[in-house]
């Protein structure tokens, strides 16, 4: 039956892990999410991968939702062939809208991302892949988190400042002016979720983290 | 070509001590290196590989002026590796470096060796502009060029792809060059061992596959089959990374440069990840992918054309000095070919 609900599929965009494809589930647009095998790796390691990762990115979705952090609702899971399906959001990615607005809406949507991933910080939630491109920035400017493939449960300082760390190499990399600026919008959002106490633990960590990529001695950009 | 102008290049970072010619319209004269060796199973000594530039370094710029057919007279600029690197290897380029500039007269130019790999990787394709991943023993990175800097979109966290295949060789025994043994072993088998799999975001970390890897040869694994998994684990971690960058960027060019470029197991898996995304894949001309006089004497000239150049003064070396760091415009070169 949930076979015949879905009418037309067409592909919207290939990512790096998995094919996206726009449909429909009833009266309601969806997003069908499938992991495709890749040929670049031996099969063994490919479907071990693929499979541990549509199921945990599915848990994550609910979970991170259930901590009141906007995600797509899961509908559907096939784990034989890697598929999920789920909600689609109307709005755009954040790394097309970020260069875009003005100065006081880029601090307004890095205080909502800040104050989002703190929240799930608070729940031992890790995303694990924290980049513009893994959020959609709704019609009603609410901030949706997606790609939840690499996310895992900690409690450890490390993993938390290891996800703020590649956000802000993610921004740092894609949206270069006034990172620092940026930077600081989002440990204000972080801060009132999580209190200052825990958010300087993990900021702090974070740096440290940074320090430890190769012949880093403090750089000024 | 009468007007080309022709550039020294001195590579001295690691092991490698390289000197070559280049001319303003990209062509390489000559690109002579000697590398020294450590005895099997053991890594590089810094001050035994500076003992070992010191010894070769007469004879190998001879051989580049000789071999390029030029007199250092000819010369319009003198380009030496300034980091990153082994401090006293560096040195010994340094000086000789300073000294050649001083005699003859000459601008100083200091290199990244990091944007050496990426700019002679440029060279032989006709690549606009990529993502660029850089693999070496030094380096292991996804970066593209933005605003007047290279942008590190992903790298490893802890030791580079070349460190962990040369670490793990030297530790079962095999001989260098060892990255080419590794995957000389690889070939001869297809049974997938389990190790981990660490992938954060963009970056990798290769210590746990390292260890994991290790214990497995003390505890009897075959040496075939670990030289197998540990390429696949480690190459397919970082093609992840990769993938996903390419993706989050959108660039419709790769370029693969660095010394394990010339694996050819993880040339296949990039090529592999540049069709799915109707990208084209570029690959370092395989003579200039290890460490080499060529990489600084061509990067050099594109230093020297937008005015880098340094007094002797202040020509210290900079053992750590990030790639991003370095403020660095993508000119074209003024290419014959």
């Amino acid at each position: 039956m949930e076979e015949n609900t879905r009418k037309s599929i067409t592909l919207v965009k290939k990512g790096a892990e998995a094919n996206l494809y726009l449909s429909e589930w009833g009266s309601i647009k969806v997003i069908v999410k499938k992991r495709i095998p890749k040929k670049y790796r031996v099969a063994e390691l490919d479907k071990k991968i693929r499979d541990y990762r549509t199921i945990h990115e599915a848990e994550c979705l609910f979970l991170a939702r259930k901590y009141g952090v906007p995600t797509p609702i899961v509908l559907s899971i096939d784990n034989l062939s890697n598929i999920i399906i789920m909600e689609y959001i109307e709005g755009q990615r954040v790394k097309e809208v970020f260069e875009k607005v003005d100065e006081k809406s880029k601090k307004m949507m890095c205080k909502q991302i800040g104050n989002q991933i703190g929240r799930l910080h608070k729940n031992n939630l890790i995303h694990g892949d924290l980049t513009s491109s893994n959020m959609i920035i709704s019609d009603q400017e609410k901030i949706y988190f997606i790609d939840f493939g690499l996310s895992f449960h900690s409690n450890e300082c490390e993993d938390m400042g290891v996800d703020l760390y590649l956000l802000k190499r993610a921004f740092f990399s894609t949206h270069y002016k006034d990172v620092n600026k940026y930077h600081s919008a989002i440990r204000t959002g972080y801060i009132k979720e999580v209190g200052k106490k825990i958010a300087d633990r993990v900021f702090k960590k974070s740096q440290q983290i940074e320090r430890r990529g190769r012949y880093f001695v403090g750089r000024s950009i | 070509m009468e007007s080309s102008q022709y550039l020294l290049g001195i590579e001295s970072t690691a092991h490698t001590f390289g000197a070559s010619i280049a001319t303003s319209d990209g062509r390489i004269l000559s690109n002579a290196k000697d590398v020294y060796t450590p005895f099997t199973g053991r890594g590089i000594h810094p001050r035994e590989a500076a003992q070992h530039h010191c010894e070769v370094s007469s004879q190998v710029i001879l051989r580049a002026f000789k071999e390029a057919k030029i007199r250092p007279r000819d010369l319009t600029a003198i380009a030496f590796s300034a980091g990153p690197g082994l401090g006293p290897a560096l040195r010994m380029g340094a000086t000789i470096a300073r000294g050649l500039a001083c005699y003859f007269k000459i601008p100083l130019v200091p290199v990244n060796h990091a944007i050496g790999h990426i700019e002679i990787g440029f060279l032989a394709s006709n690549a606009q502009d990529p993502l660029v991943v850089l693999v070496s023993g030094g380096h292991t990175l996804i970066t593209a060029h933005a605003g007047s800097h290279w942008r590190i979109f992903g790298e490893t966290e802890d030791i580079t792809m070349g460190n962990l295949l040369d670490m793990f060789a030297r530790e079962a025994g095999l001989s260098p060059p060892t990255g080419v043994s590794v995957e000389q072993k690889a070939r001869m088998s297809k049974r997938l061992l389990d190790l981990p799999y660490t992938v954060k975001g963009n970056d990798v970390t290769y210590s746990g596959l390292l260890s994991a890897s290790i214990r497995k040869f003390h505890e009897g694994c075959k040496i075939e089959d670990l030289c197998f998994s540990l390429q696949e684990f480690s190459f397919s971690m970082f093609a992840e990374t990769v993938e996903r960058s390419l993706a989050h960027t959108e660039k419709r060019e790769l370029l693969l440069t660095g010394g394990v470029a010339a694996n050819k197991r993880l040339q296949q898996m990039l090529r592999n990840i540049a069709q799915e995304h109707d990208s084209r894949f570029y690959v370092v001309d395989f003579q200039y992918s290890g460490d080499c006089g060529a990489q600084i004497a061509w990067t050099g000239y594109l230093a020297y054309m937008q005015g880098i150049v340094i007094d002797v003064e202040n020509s210290y070396v900079r053992p750590k000095w990030r790639l991003d760091e370095v403020e660095w415009k993508r000119i074209q070169g003024n290419l014959s070919h």
